[in-house]
């Protein structure tokens, strides 16, 4: 075989490569805001899944079986890292028999990597402050400038993976980006009339969201991250609501609302089931209507209530 | 090369501020010298020059290879040592070296996910067939888990009774084979049923089913040495996996017993799942185990050659409604085994089972009953049947305490009530929960 007759074989072999991996990208990701973003980013060009559902509470999700099925297809897994997964993560990674996606591989993505990571304790840290996240505070998605950067991690990831679709991935990130940016604005102007409001939320949820929008939260239902409420703790959050005349509680989806409505009637605050993620409720089924209905629902409860 | 043209400019004055009035010889002698003392001075001034760029080339990479994730604070710089005098004359390495073992040493990143997980049991009441003791620290768990390299990762279990300490698992596991296939290498429970599977931690109740005691070997069941390949078997409706286990064949204090290296005990197990919704999910599996058993040992020496072969059921039902799925949850769970067991009186054909329900009616609260029923594995005309009823509070993630009213009536005509309690804490890594 000369070496023009090579070259051209080669060059048929890969270009019949390259069309085989022209497929659809099958993207699996730990929660539907990832999902979501993934979507934007990698438009027709991948297929996404997430495994926990938005109204669910992600920190303690089953490790189902049927996910090792999701799991062994996939030709990417993004997690939203900083341990928040670290109960049913990886079982499931090891049972999928998938080695693209082993934490280390091409296929596997923390998405945090890239992202502002709020409340990573320093010092001495023990479970005697609860269920602690040595890494932070893993529910950074919640602000769009982190957003905008998951973007980006995931384009790149994207383009690694399937570098013939880089035109593609590079137009859906422009746009993504951009439409973040001018949301982000609107978002901002609406709630720039309130910051500084006060308010209590149930777990550590919101931090990246009470940064990025000027909010302040003073207290949390759980006495400690994953320990749930105590009849003392609860006294000493009234008192505290009592004396700072704080009107507005705010629940994730999946936590039992009796004691935050104890501490409403107790102290005539709002109690609002406020979706930390897209999925969360019926109304919030991308992450551009997750700050949508999320901001429009705290506007709406600080005018009716007064709070400042 | 700065330095470089500082020396020969310096050469050159040298050169010229030689008295012309000296000897020829007298000069030249001390032109010598001078050349001399000028490029010792110039070697000394390379090496310095050298270490301290090696010194910053050290800080640079460290520094850029603690930038990639934020960290909370930058680590403290590497402990170094200084290089050996005359090492660096030799050829050696210049400027500061890493040491070995030092607190702050990167290795230590490497280090596996470490837990220690302790179970603390009581008893109350009478049982004069297997009584346990009042107050007993059971088991104290340590695990030590870590990706091994590209291809594999190593668990292992090591528990530490009152008395002794026992590896009660210790494995490879090849996580990407051709084929679909999970392979572990080491010592492990085999994959025989649900129960046999579970470490005492996870085990909804403080003891083991009267089954496992009768006819799987006790509290350890089949933990044996041994290898292990499961493939998914693809097909549209289920999640299907099939388990093939080999092991020496030493498992349990009257299960299987091994007196030649042929005498293996083999492991067979078929597992279908399927999601019935969202919340709800159902778990079924068909075990086989076999292998030899130690009735036929006379003196030492295995002259029956009995074998024993067990077969098992087994059927989960889980329901965990998602949005509250930290709050109310439920297991209900059934294995049924059959035990053939040769022996000098003719083969012993044993049954048993068990039926238990878990409800979680709060954050922290988990009601439990169970009904227990099983032959003895060598003598089948003995039926021991048992029933329990459980409470569990959890403080915490890492902590649990668990009572338990159990009575039991032995074949032997004994009956037994006991209230038996546990307390339950784990340390360390966070480790995976159970499902």
């Amino acid at each position: 075989m000369n070496k023009k007759t090579f070259i051209a074989a080669a060059a048929v072999v890969f270009s019949a490569a390259s069309v085989f991996a022209q497929g659809k990208l099958n993207v699996m990701t730990t929660t539907e805001d990832l999902a979501s973003i993934a979507r934007e980013v990698g438009g027709d060009r991948v297929a996404v899944e997430a495994m926990a559902r938005g109204y669910q509470d992600p920190h303690f999700v089953e490790a189902k079986p049927s996910f090792i099925l999701k799991l062994q297809r996939a030709d990417l897994l993004v997690a939203v890292g900083r341990e928040l997964e670290i109960g049913w993560l990886p079982p499931l990674i090891q049972q999928s028999r998938n080695g693209k996606i082993q934490p280390g591989a091409a296929g596997y993505l923390d998405a945090s990597l890239g992202a502002t990571i709020l409340e990573i304790p320093t010092g001495n840290i023990t479970r005697a402050m609860g269920d602690v996240h040595p890494l932070g505070n893993p529910h950074y998605w919640m602000d769009p400038e982190n957003g905008k950067r998951i973007g980006k991690e995931l384009a790149d990831k994207f383009l690694e993976l399937r570098p013939g679709d880089r035109a593609v991935f590079e137009k859906q990130l422009a746009s993504f980006t951009s439409r973040l940016d001018e949301a982000e604005k609107r978002w901002l102007a609406m709630m720039a009339p309130y910051k500084g409001t006060k308010m209590i939320t149930y777990h550590r949820s919101f931090p990246n969201f009470a940064e990025r929008f000027g909010l302040d939260i003073i207290g949390y239902v759980e006495p400690r991250p994953g320990i749930p409420p105590t009849p003392q703790h609860t006294l000493d959050l009234i008192n505290e609501m009592k004396r700072q005349n704080i009107k507005l509680v705010l629940v994730e989806p999946y936590f039992d609302l009796k004691t935050p409505q104890a501490i409403g009637r107790d102290t005539g605050a709002q109690v609002l089931v406020m979706p930390p993620s897209v999925g969360g409720l019926k109304d919030v089924p991308d992450y551009f209507k997750l700050f949508d209905y999320d901001i429009a629902l705290l506007i709406d409860a600080i005018k009716k209530s007064g709070a400042k | 090369m700065r330095p470089m043209r500082l020396v020969c400019a310096s050469i050159m004055a040298a050169a010229l501020a030689i008295p012309s009035t000296a000897s020829a010889q007298d000069a030249a002698q001390t032109l010598r010298q001078e050349i001399d003392q000028l490029r010792h001075d110039f070697d000394a001034l390379k090496q310095q020059y050298g270490e301290r760029l090696t010194v910053l080339e050290t800080k640079l990479a460290a520094a850029e290879g603690t930038l990639a994730p934020p960290p909370a604070r930058a680590p403290a710089a590497p402990a170094t040592a200084a290089v050996p005098e005359g090492a660096a004359g030799a050829g050696g390495p210049a400027g500061a070296l890493p040491v070995y073992g030092s607190a702050v040493s990167g290795a230590k990143v490497f280090n596996p996910d470490m837990a220690v997980i302790g179970d603390f049991l009581g008893a109350a009441g009478r049982n004069t067939v297997a009584g346990t003791p009042a107050l007993e620290m059971h088991e104290s768990e340590a695990s030590f888990q870590a990706v091994v390299d590209p291809y594999a990762r190593a668990d292992f279990f090591i528990s530490f009774g009152e008395q002794g300490v026992n590896l009660e698992e210790g494995f490879l596991t090849l996580t990407e084979l051709p084929g679909g296939l999970l392979t572990k290498v080491g010592k492990m429970r085999a994959a025989f049923g649900k129960v046999n599977t579970l470490h005492n931690h996870v085990l909804p109740w403080t003891d083991r089913p009267l089954v496992i005691q009768n006819l799987v070997g006790g509290e350890d069941g089949i933990d044996d040495a041994g290898i292990s390949v499961a493939r998914l078997i693809p097909n549209p409706w289920l999640f299907l996996e099939a388990t093939g286990q080999v092991f020496r064949g030493d498992s349990g204090e009257s299960l299987f017993t091994s007196s030649e290296r042929g005498d293996l005990s083999y492991v067979g197990h078929l597992r279908g799942y399927q999601d019935l919704s969202e919340s709800t999910n159902l778990d079924l599996g068909l075990s086989y185990s076999r292998g030899h058993n130690p009735s036929g040992i006379v003196d030492g020496t295995d002259v029956g050659r009995f074998t024993t072969q067990l077969y098992g059921l087994d059927a989960t039902l889980r329901w965990r409604p998602l949005q509250r799925s930290i709050y109310h949850s439920f297991v209900g769970r059934s294995e049924w085994m059959w035990s053939r067991r040769e022996q000098f009186n003719g083969l012993q054909s044993g049954t048993g089972g068990y039926l238990s329900g878990d409800y979680q009616f709060a954050r922290r609260w988990f009601a439990g009953v169970r009904y227990d029923r099983s032959n003895h594995a060598d003598d089948a005309s003995l039926m021991d049947t048992g029933g329990s009823v459980v409470l569990t509070y959890w403080p915490s993630e890492f902590s649990q305490v668990r009572g338990q009213y159990r009575r039991t009536s032995y074949a032997t005509g004994a009956t037994a009530n006991e209230l038996l309690f546990q307390f339950q804490f784990a340390i360390g890594a966070h480790g995976a929960h159970p499902f």
